[in-house]
């Protein structure tokens, strides 16, 4: 005879009845505070002819090769799952391109993953390198998913805050007060949003000494890498003696203009990609294969177009730029990216303020500065990636509305 | 050719009426300089015309356009040349090109009815001594000019407010 165990008494084995949903939560996750961007949105979605300098994202839409090759895939049935870390030609295209425009030498078979969006690459980089209690250096003013998700992995977010004076450059002095004895990963995203700072080589260089002096891996989001205006985009892997400290994250969103594909892919040392590819592959198992066909599309076949919309970002850039100075904004040279990030200061205005009122009075749409972390209170970003006769029509109306307040 | 007269080229192509404070600001050059080399390619007569592309179909007025492939015999000494200034001086004409394969000239005709046009080919065209024959091509429908959709489905269809 089997001897059975006695059925506890106790229901719940003792510990408290849940009472609320919110006890289901991980408490890492109800930690989260709500996104400052989400609440900003809601405003806006409600108003009705807004020009909105508020959209992370190009104007343009996927080149129509790309989307053709996209097409006629899924005409032949190219349906099915790929391998975990994407298709080979593909891989082999991004290792080939990435030695191409910034000299960095990826083996495609086992240092790269084609992942869903650039996104995906930076969850799958924090989630395989932290444990509770590392802390992760973010510089300030920053995208808004990196402390997010360092903190859903256990992981302790630490702002290191950039200054306009710098022209949001991340310093060595600044980032060597935040580094302690738990510091593990820093968070780089250059060119930047939602400044627009890009660093150059003579920039990182002491950064990488930091790096190197205090043991720690870097994360570079270089999404934006293309959009670099002056001089040619630096990868930090490149940088001497950082390829393996270096997880680079990249995609096709921003300088194919293809975010809605959700098309990224994720570099580094062989044993670190081996360990972020178990993820991705029980998470994910591979990025989708339709999306796979149209990035291999734009990299094969879509530089000129790319070389293309970046000079058009380009002149919408000096367009913006300037006609902030002219209103009586200050505003430091966006070398990156497609965004502006002026300074509301002058106007006595909170960003919040700056930006609701500016929303309710003259219906022009741009994200305070603030919900972007430290650094980000006094400015708002605006996104030039916009037509040329809205953004002239939303200057006018920033002027307007500039004018009024110091009347 | 400059490379600053192609790109203020590129910038009055996609908006003629953009100014040269404008032009000079996108492109991170000095005002002065724009305005000189517009000025020069309109002596040069690179620039010709600043034009407006509209969509007639919006219009209430009939307007029918047709292209006609026309076979001439070239003219001693002056080739196509002199055939096609005949052709292209009549007012109705707003197009010809000499072309390459089939036929000699294509020629863009435009009118306010399928008569007016048949008229103008059978008693004005088809009458011209090198003229050898003519084929008539009536457009329908205009989906693009000059790199212009008319009916441009794709929109803007992102969100007005993303990270």
């Amino acid at each position: 005879m089997i001897k059975r165990e006695p059925l506890t008494l106790e229901p719940h084995g003792g510990r408290k009845r849940r009472t609320s949903m919110q006890d289901y939560l991980s408490p890492l996750v109800r930690a989260i505070p709500p996104s400052g961007i989400r609440r900003f949105f809601d405003l806006v979605a409600g108003s009705k002819d807004v020009i909105s300098l508020g959209v992370g994202e190009p104007d343009f839409v996927t080149p129509w090769h790309v989307r053709e090759a996209c097409v006629y895939s899924l005409e032949q049935g190219r349906t099915s799952y790929t391998p975990n870390s994407g298709i080979p030609e593909l891989r082999e295209a991004i290792a080939e391109y990435l030695y191409s425009r910034f000299n960095l030498k990826y083996e495609p078979t086992n240092q790269i993953i084609v992942t869903v969006g650039g996104s995906e690459g930076i969850d799958l980089a924090l989630r395989a390198l932290i444990e509770p209690g590392d802390e992760v250096l973010v510089p300030e003013p920053s995208y808004i998913s990196y402390a997010p998700i360092a903190a859903i992995t256990g992981g302790k977010p630490v702002g290191v805050e950039t200054y306009a004076k710098d022209r949001f450059k991340l310093t060595a002095e600044s980032l060597a007060k935040h580094i302690t004895p738990r510091s593990k990963v820093l968070i780089l995203c250059y060119p930047n949003n939602p400044t627009g700072a890009i660093m150059t080589y003579d920039d990182l260089l002491p950064i990488a000494r930091l790096v190197e002096e205090h043991d720690l891996l870097v994360i570079s989001d270089e999404i934006y890498a293309e959009l670099t205006y002056e001089g040619q985009h630096v990868s930090f892997a490149s940088l001497p003696g950082m390829k393996d400290r270096t997880l680079l994250v990249s995609g096709f969103s921003k300088a194919f203009a293809m975010t809605g594909w959700r098309m990224g892919y994720l570099c580094g040392h062989p044993e670190l990609i081996a360990a972020m590819l178990k993820i991705h592959q029980y998470t994910v198992m591979c990025a989708p294969v339709m999306g796979q066909v149209a990035a291999l599309e734009a990299l094969r076949n879509g530089m000129e177009e790319m070389a293309a919309m970046v000079e058009s970002y380009n002149r919408r850039r000096r367009l913006v730029v300037k006609g902030f100075r002219d209103i009586g904004l200050s505003c430091h040279e966006p070398y990156g990216t497609f965004y502006a990030f002026p300074s509301i200061e002058s106007t006595g205005l909170t960003s919040e303020e700056f930006a609701t009122r500016l929303l309710a009075e003259q219906k022009v749409a741009a994200v305070p500065g603030n919900v972007f972390g430290l650094g980000g209170e006094g400015f708002v970003r605006c996104s030039y990636a916009t037509s040329v006769s809205l953004l002239t029509e939303a200057l006018e109306r920033i002027d307007r509305f500039v004018r009024s307040l110091n009347r | 050719m400059s490379e600053l007269k192609l790109k203020i080229l590129e910038l009055l192509k996609e908006d003629a009426r953009r100014t040269p404070d404008l032009i000079a600001t996108m492109l991170g050059v000095a005002e002065d300089d724009v305005i000189a080399a517009i000025k020069e390619m309109e002596e040069d007569h690179i620039i010709l015309k600043y034009a407006t592309i509209v969509n007639w179909s919006k219009v209430d007025e009939d307007k029918v356009t047709a292209l006609i492939e026309v076979q001439i015999t070239p003219e001693r000494g002056r080739g196509f040349d002199r055939v096609a200034e005949r052709i292209y001086l009549y007012p109705e004409v707003k197009t010809v090109y000499l072309m390459s394969g089939g036929y000699d000239l294509l020629v863009e005709i435009e009118g306010h009815s399928l008569r007016e046009i048949a008229s103008f080919v059978s008693s004005k065209l088809a009458t011209l001594e090198p003229v050898l024959n003519t084929k008539t091509h009536f457009i329908l429908k205009k989906y693009k000019q000059d790199g212009v959709i008319f009916e441009d489905h794709e929109g803007d269809h992102r969100m007005m407010i993303s990270p």
